[in-house]
Formats: C-alpha cells, sequence, structure tokens
C-alpha cells in the first residue's frame, strides 16, 4: 500500500489514463467540428457567452497592466531616454506577452469554469444520456460549439486588449509623467511591427482552444453530485492555465527562433 | 412465437469491484410492454443504459432486431438511437432550454423539424400528459418534481419511438396522475405498436401496464412470465416482493446484522 514504487506507479497511471482519455476526447470533439451538420445557432449563442461578456473583465484587466507597465518602465529603468522606451516596450509587452496570457488567463478563470461547471451538472443530472438518446451527438452539440467559439472569439477578445493596454500605458504616460502624447503614440506606431500583434493572436488561440477543451473535458468526465462539479471547475481552471503558460513557453522559443 | 425486439444474452457490468449485472439474460417481445421489477440498486438503470450504449457492457450481446448493438459507432450508433424513447429515472430535462424544446428536441435536433412544427406537436405530447399549453414556455426548475416527470414523458413518446423505456414512469405523481400515465404507456404500446420496457416498483401500475413481468435480482433475471401468472410465479422472490414483505429469502443489506 505504502511502498514507494507502488505509489509512484499509480501516479504514472493514472496520468497514461487522463492523457489517453483526454487525447481521445480532443479527437471526437475536434473531429464533430468539422463535420457536418453544423450549429451556427449554439456558435452564435457561445461566442456572445465566451466572446462578448468576457469584454470587461479582459478590458479592464489590460488597462490596467498597460498603465502599470508604463509606470514600472519609466521608475526602474533609467530616465535617459524613457519617452520612447516606455512607450515601445509598453507596446511590445502588451501585444507580444501580456496580452494574450493575462487575457487567455482572466478567460480561463471566466469561462472555463462556467463551462466545466455547466457540462458538469449537465454530466451528473444525465442530460449528457438524455442527449445520446434523442439522437444529438454529445460532442457536436456542446464540446464543437464551445472549441469554435473559443478559437474564434479569445483572439479578437485579445486584439481589443491590445488597443486598450496601450491606452492604458497612454493614460499614465500623458496624465502621470507628463509625456508628450503625439510622440508617444508615434513611438508606438513606429516600432510596432505586424508580427508582435499576430504572434500574440496566434498565441490567443491556441489559449482559446485549450480553455474550452478543459472545460469541456473536465465537465463531461465529472462524477458525483455537487461535489463533482464543484472539482471538476477547479480542475478546467488550474489546468487550462498551468497549459496557458506552458504553451505561451513552447510557442514563445518556436516563434521568435525563426 | 412472437418476435423479439431486444434480446439480452449474459450481460455483465461491474464498476470497480462492484458486480451490477451478473450473466442477465432477457428476451423483450416486438409490440407488448415488459416490466422489469425487483429491489432498489439491483440494476435495473443500469440495464436500460447498457442497451442504450450509455454504458458498455463488460462481457454479453445485446441484440436489437437481431444486429448486436455493443459495438456500434459513428452514424450506425445514431441511427440505432433513433429508435428509442428513454424517461430517465431523474427526468434528465435540460434546463437551460424551456419545457416545449425539451420536448420539442429529438425533432430539431435529431430529425431537423422546423421549429415551428415541432413546437406544435410538442404542445400536443404535453397535452397528453396532461399539461397545458401555459407550461410549454416555463423552463424545468419551474415545475414541481411530478409536472417534471411528465415531461420527460412528453420528451420520451415525442418522435414516436419504435422503442420506449420508462424508468419508474409513476414515482412521485399521485394516485390519480399515475393512472393516467399508466394509461397512456398502453395507449403509446397500442397506437403506435411500440415495444415498451418500463422499470417501476409500484405493483399496481405494473399489473396494469405489464403484458410480461421480468423480475430481477442481484444482477439477473430470476424469473420472467406473462403478467396473469405473477400471482402464482411459484417463485418466492416473486412473492415477497410483489405482496412487499420485509420478510423472506430477499435480505435487505441495511437488516444484516
Ligand atoms: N456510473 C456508475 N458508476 C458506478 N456505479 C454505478 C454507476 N451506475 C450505477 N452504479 C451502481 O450500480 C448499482 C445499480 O444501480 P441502478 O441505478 O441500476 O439501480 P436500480 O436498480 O435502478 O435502483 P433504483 O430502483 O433505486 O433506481 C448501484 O449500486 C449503483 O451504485
Ligand atoms: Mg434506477
Amino acid at each position: 500500500m505504502w511502498n514507494p514504487f507502488a505509489i509512484i506507479g499509480r501516479v504514472v497511471l493514472a496520468t497514461l489514463e487522463e492523457i489517453g482519455q483526454l487525447s481521445l476526447f480532443t479527437w471526437n470533439g475536434v473531429s464533430h467540428v468539422v463535420r457536418p451538420p453544423y450549429f451556427f445557432r449554439l456558435l452564435g449563442q457561445q461566442m456572445m457567452r465566451i466572446g462578448y461578456f468576457s469584454l470587461p473583465v479582459v478590458a479592464m484587466t489590460a488597462f490596467f497592466t498597460g498603465g502599470v507597465l508604463a509606470l514600472q518602465i519609466y521608475y526602474g529603468g533609467s530616465q535617459y531616454n524613457s519617452e520612447s522606451i516606455v512607450a515601445t516596450i509598453v507596446a511590445l509587452g502588451i501585444t507580444r506577452e501580456l496580452g494574450p496570457v493575462l487575457a487567455g488567463l482572466m478567460v480561463a478563470g471566466r469561462v472555463g469554469a462556467s463551462i466545466a461547471a455547466e457540462l458538469g451538472t449537465m454530466r451528473v443530472t444525465e442530460q449528457i444520456d438524455a442527449l445520446t438518446t434523442l439522437s444529438t451527438n454529445p460532442y457536436k452539440y456542446l464540446v464543437a460549439p464551445r472549441l469554435v467559439a473559443a478559437v474564434i472569439t479569445v483572439p479578437i477578445l485579445v486584439l481589443i486588449a491590445d488597443i486598450i493596454g496601450v491606452m492604458g500605458g497612454y493614460m499614465v504616460a500623458t496624465k502621470n509623467l507628463d509625456f508628450n502624447g503625439g510622440v508617444y503614440l508615434a513611438n508606438t506606431i513606429d516600432f510596432l511591427k505586424t508580427d508582435d500583434v499576430t504572434s500574440g493572436l496566434i498565441k490567443s488561440a491556441v489559449f482559446g482552444f485549450i480553455i474550452a477543451l478543459m472545460g469541456c473535458f473536465h465537465g463531461f468526465n465529472s462524477k458525483g453530485g455537487a461535489q463533482g462539479v464543484g472539482r471538476a471547475t477547479t480542475n478546467a481552471v488550474v489546468t487550462a492555465s498551468i497549459l496557458i503558460l506552458a504553451a505561451d513557453y513552447v510557442m514563445t522559443s518556436l516563434i521568435f527562433k525563426s | 412465437m412472437t418476435k423479439l425486439k431486444i434480446d439480452l444474452k449474459n450481460v455483465s457490468k461491474r464498476f470497480g469491484s462492484k458486480t451490477v449485472l451478473n450473466g442477465l439474460s432477457l428476451s423483450i417481445p416486438s409490440g407488448e410492454s415488459t416490466v422489469v421489477i425487483g429491489g432498489s440498486g439491483t440494476g435495473k438503470s443500469v440495464m436500460l443504459k447498457c442497451i442504450l450504449g450509455i454504458i458498455t457492457p463488460d462481457a454479453g450481446e445485446i441484440l436489437v432486431d437481431g444486429v448486436d448493438v455493443v459495438k456500434l459507432r459513428g452514424g450506425d450508433r445514431d441511427a440505432y438511437l433513433a429508435k428509442f424513447g428513454m424517461l430517465f429515472q431523474g427526468g434528465a430535462l435540460f434546463d437551460s432550454l424551456p419545457v416545449w424544446e425539451n420536448v420539442a428536441f429529438g425533432l430539431i435536433q435529431g430529425r431537423n423539424m422546423a421549429r415551428g412544427k415541432a413546437r406544435d406537436i410538442a404542445i400536443e405530447k404535453l397535452a397528453k400528459v396532461g399539461l397545458g399549453a401555459d407550461v410549454a414556455k416555463l423552463y424545468p426548475a419551474e415545475l414541481s418534481g411530478g409536472m417534471q416527470k411528465r415531461v420527460g414523458l412528453a420528451r420520451a413518446i415525442a418522435a414516436d419511438p419504435e422503442i420506449i423505456f420508462f424508468d419508474e414512469p409513476t414515482t412521485g405523481l399521485d394516485p390519480i396522475m399515475a393512472d393516467v400515465i399508466n394509461d397512456l404507456i398502453i395507449a403509446t404500446v397500442k397506437d403506435l405498436g411500440a415495444t415498451a420496457l418500463s422499470i417501476t416498483h409500484d405493483m399496481a401500475s405494473a399489473r396494469k401496464i405489464a403484458d410480461h413481468i421480468a423480475m430481477i435480482y442481484k444482477g439477473r433475471i430470476i424469473w420472467n412470465g406473462p403478467v396473469g401468472r405473477i400471482d402464482d410465479s411459484g417463485n418466492d422472490y416473486v412473492d415477497q416482493f410483489i405482496h412487499g414483505r420485509a420478510e423472506g429469502p430477499i435480505t435487505m443489506d441495511l437488516l444484516k446484522p
């Protein structure tokens, strides 16, 4: 029972089983994205829920992050040449990293949790079984629309976050640090390349996929009443957050090497 | 001999170390109403879910219309499931959808029927279970337990399925409504020519709706016969169950010392 090898063996087996289940689940979900019939009505609903209703949270996060970034660079860096350095670092930092990652984490908390709770409740009250008996594939009806909606809307959210983040930096720079607004914006535009923005958007599409996948996977596999649904919700948020950070590292090293 | 609709052969299922179905065999004739009785936790709901492929049995065959359905996948499985209607023991209503959309769900999603037409059919089916059109736009959470049961029933029969499973259709209903539901089940079998498989603890209901009764005990069918034979089954387990006696060969786990 307490044999260390037995414990390690159990953990390894459980992890492998989980990875196997997740791969199968991902395959089922993705294959239903591409196979007809398509449920556009459900997709629209999910885009509203995942994208539109996340706007306030993401906008606030981006605004304050841009602002605080400007302050830190100004106080921490040399005051020499600060006017161009603050603008460029805020722009690069937000579009390349902080926009996608922070928006991803906020959406993981908001949307990942709500997907897991909703599907988890449907699982434990047999609603997912009921779908099957009504000739409706639950992957098609529940998983596919959420995956697609998240992959489409999270990049849009991040694009908006990029703009608002830069505006946050601009507000702090012009109101607190007495920079010239026109010069600040000119510096931002001069230094920012399209690649900086697109790399962030590509990352965020992947983050969207991770968020929806984790929410659906943990919701689908929840067991036993309210407690099980609670556990699924927590797991969905925690695993999505960790995977977002890990995927960010991997993608950054791939994108900026080339 | 009548044609078999469903034939379960030596079906077994265990969860962890717990054996629930233990070589269960049961033949269900086409176009008739079979009722399965048996104590709580003996695997009645698990049996239904095995037939529907919601739970995969560990061993055994399940033949429906002569085809083994345990390994059906993809499009074949969807076509297979379109034959069924199921009333879940817990209702399993979609709580994000109004009542009428619950009832019309199989028609809209499964058969691509226009929403307006499906809605009319839903209202008609709701009327059959004694619910008015005013209930149609409420959400399941706004209904009483018995009303939820009736919505579940309307949903199960909405697409006029060939085979209908009723998992405890009358539990939680008042005696009069229970009898209305009994009549409805009988009518569904007669009018649609459907094959019904019901699970119940309610012997009055079982006697009324059944053509055949089967009793499940410890994961097996221990008695199976026409409803008229239930009182002289010659089986002590059946006798104890139908008379609801605490004393007899069936001992409840909680009575064990
Ligand atoms: N998904 C599952 N995982 C683990 N155990 C299960 C699962 N489903 C059912 N069981 C177990 O199988 C046994 C039989 O359950 P089932 O729901 O079939 O009982 P039942 O005969 O329908 O009882 P009741 O009349 O109370 O509804 C129970 O002991 C239950 O704990
Ligand atoms: Mg049951």
